[in-house]
């Protein structure tokens, strides 16, 4: 919607009457006219639970950022990822004739598929600014790769995504040279955010056999780590950050075993919808 | 500071220059902008009136941020975001439109967390269900879009300005509220009571938005002289129930005033006794959740110092930086 | 002169915001925002002042740099093309009727 005389427009006249004009929209969410196959639709999953859950995560930022401007840019990150997540669960539904909205409000715990680095609590901001540098770097990587698959709609989807994760990545690349060489305190956080991270990193890039069956549809998650350690590393060295060394988490998001976090995130997010099944909202 | 608007005839007193044209300027409809001359009065209103509505976009997220991590439905959750969203812009627009009459975000922050600053006391009420964004979309940014309308035309160009911006993004904020409540009234038993409880607990808040009666309003007079405001109180209140009554009628929900009825002779509705004395309580800092809301802030605040000084400090070494390069 | 609003003693300076709303339109201003930077503030730009695609390019300022004329002296500024009507196309009236003119 770049043509400005597609907008609304609005008249506001002196008697307190608010006109709004017919629109043209964008579409929501992004529909391909095909039913996904199950493997398919459990590579959606994948992908649309790390969407969700991280936005989950940057919704509950919005009033307690730093600064007004910034509660303004966290929301616009996390709008960009709940459109994702929407379209990618979407299509994960059509497998099972099932909605977005069944998936997210309607699925337990072992049935979700999230990684574990998204699952991570906000902490303070240098934890949220670490969890977005690591995983807005791969999310990059992931669709950029994406808009090359087999399958039209993740193609589709991966080509709309990149865009924005890409203002992501640019987002939290300036928070980390801003928060790692600002005052003594927020080095000492970003160091601390970025160790406290960094063992869920290797999680992100390990392969499943769902992998080899969807050879040219899906991103091999191995095949991202050069590219991803290659675009952080640069950042890392302006800040002058080194990567953590350390222990290395066991993961396992993508086989529904999950962080200790993701729990109370579901209760959360679910209590109201579960409190009424069968409800429209 | 009357004298400016209604000088004393039985004394004429000498107005300067700049104060002849500002009265001209007003006179003629037209605009002040920030550097020209304006009665101190003048000034301090607009900082007052214009801050104290940055102030109330602000707090005004926190009753509705509470349900975006738990919206029933990921497209309400995106709605409930982008509203959020947009009330902080709405803060920093108007934030920034007193700044152009010299206060500085800081002394208004400042003012806000330490409790002396006035906000909209439509925000110290709790939203214990979902069904509250409903009715603060319908009811409290409809109140609000009445109020703000008009403003859209006050005298001072950036305050003018900043609300036409707002006002268009506002239009969307009353049509979502009323869409939640249109959902829930269509649908469960639970969900009809959950919508009209909720009802029944904003609409006399909402109401009060408008401010006090028109007969006991210390600033309104002025601030319509000066054209900052256009409509008394009681007016936009009655204009926003007109509007109110058939739209409360495509819902199918009860508005929580027995004695509402319409006048014939008016062609208007004709509403039951305000109860003026929970208002003054709230705005005396008694609302259920004044506390709250500005602890909330002052946490926000606080826990936020160390990455604005990061920032701050990060932008200085850049600059030193540049400069040194450029002294090589 | 400086623009009002810009005060030395705030931990992130004001900027002012300018937006190209579309192609073959001037940058026009906005409203003004806080950011530590230039990097930040035409991020935050962005963010706040484009959220329904509003514009196609933003220019920040800082509020400092801008000078502007002395409202005071509005009437010395601003007073000499008055007089001059001659600089207006529609002074030229015996044109009238003659086409492509």
């Amino acid at each position: 919607m770049t043509d400005a005389v597609n907008k609304d427009s609005i008249e506001v006249d002196a008697h307190g009457h608010v006109a709004v004009d017919v629109t043209t929209l964008d579409a929501e969410l992004i529909e391909g006219p095909s039913v996904a196959t199950p493997d398919v639709a459990e590579y959606a999953l994948w992908l649309g639970d790390d969407s969700l859950v991280l936005a989950q995560q940057l919704g509950a930022w919005i009033s307690r950022a730093p600064e007004l401007e910034e509660d303004v840019a966290l929301g616009n990150v996390g709008l960009d990822l709940i459109g994702h997540a929407r379209s990618l669960l979407h299509y994960a539904g059509t497998a099972t004739d099932r909605t977005e909205d069944d998936l997210a409000y309607w699925r337990t715990e072992p049935d979700f598929r999230s990684l574990h680095i998204v699952e991570q609590p906000n902490g303070d901001f240098a934890h949220t600014i670490a969890r977005q540098f690591i995983v807005s770097h791969y999310l990059f990587e992931l669709h950029s790769r994406l808009r090359a698959s087999a399958d039209a709609t993740l193609a589709a989807i991966a080509a709309k995504a990149v865009k924005e994760v890409d203002y992501h990545r640019d987002h939290s690349t300036q928070w980390v040279l801003r928060l790692a060489q600002g005052t003594d305190e927020s080095r000492r956080r970003m160091i601390t955010a970025l160790s406290d991270l960094w063992p869920y990193v290797e999680e992100i890039f390990r392969d499943d056999p769902l992998i080899d069956r969807l050879e040219g549809i899906a991103v091999r998650p191995s095949s991202l780590r050069p590219a991803f350690d290659a675009a952080i590393a640069p950042v890392l060295a302006e800040a002058e950050l080194e990567i953590p060394r350390g222990f290395v988490a066991s993961g396992g998001g993508r086989t529904g075993k999950h962080s200790e976090h993701l729990a109370f995130l579901l209760a959360e997010m679910q209590v109201l919808t579960r409190a009424h099944p069968g409800a429209s909202w | 500071m009357t004298s400016t608007i209604t000088p004393d005839t039985s004394a004429p007193v000498a107005i300067s220059v700049e104060e002849q044209q500002f009265n001209d300027l007003i006179e003629a409809d037209s605009r002040i902008e920030p550097r020209d001359w304006m009665p101190e009065g003048y000034r301090k209103s607009l900082v007052r009136q214009i801050s104290q509505h940055a102030h109330s976009e602000i707090i005004g997220m926190q009753p509705e941020s509470n349900w975006i991590t738990r919206a029933p439905s990921l497209k309400r959750k995106a709605i409930l975001m982008a509203k959020v969203q947009d009330e902080a812009g709405h803060g920093l627009y108007l934030y920034s439109a007193a700044q152009t009459l010299g206060a500085t975000r800081d002394d208004m922050t400042d003012a806000l967390i330490a409790g002396k600053a006035r906000y909209s006391s439509i925000f110290n009420y709790p939203t214990p269900s979902w069904a509250d964004m409903g009715s603060i979309g319908w009811l409290v940014d409809g109140a609000a879009i009445c109020n703000q309308v008009p403003l859209c035309r006050a005298s001072y160009g950036p305050y003018g300005r900043a609300m036409v911006r707002i006002c268009k993004e506002e239009s969307f904020h009353q049509r979502q509220g009323f869409e939640i409540l249109l959902e829930l009234m269509q649908g469960t038993e639970e969900q009809r009571q959950m919508a009209q409880d909720s009802v029944n607990r904003w609409y006399w808040p909402a109401l009060m938005m408008f401010g006090p009666p028109d007969d006991d309003s210390p600033n309104s007079a002025q601030s319509m002289a000066w054209k900052i405001k256009r409509h008394s109180n009681d007016e936009l209140r009655q204009r926003f129930v007109n509007m109110l009554v058939p739209q409360a009628a495509v819902l199918g929900v009860t508005l929580p005033d027995p004695d509402l009825h319409f006048n014939e002779e008016t062609q208007q509705w004709d509403l039951g006794e305000i109860d003026w004395t929970e208002f003054h309580e709230v705005l005396a800092g008694r609302g259920p959740n004044n506390a709250q809301r500005l602890q909330r802030r002052r946490d926000a605040h606080d826990e936020g110092a160390w990455v604005r000084e990061a920032a701050a400090a990060y932008a200085h070494k850049q600059s030193a930086r540049t400069e040194e390069m450029a002294a090589k | 002169m400086t623009t009002p609003g810009d005060s030395a003693a705030e931990i992130w300076p004001l900027w002012e915001v300018f937006v190209r709303s579309n192609r073959g339109l001037s940058h026009v201003h906005v409203g003004s925002l806080h950011a530590p930077d230039e990097t930040l503030a035409v991020r935050n730009a962005r963010d706040l002042y484009t959220r329904r695609s509003e514009g196609v390019s933003v220019w920040v300022v800082p509020a400092a740099a801008i000078t502007t004329s002395d409202p005071d002296a509005k009437g010395a500024f601003f007073e000499s093309p008055a007089g001059k009507n001659y600089r207006h196309a529609s002074y030229y009236s015996k044109s009238e009727g003659v086409k492509h003119l």
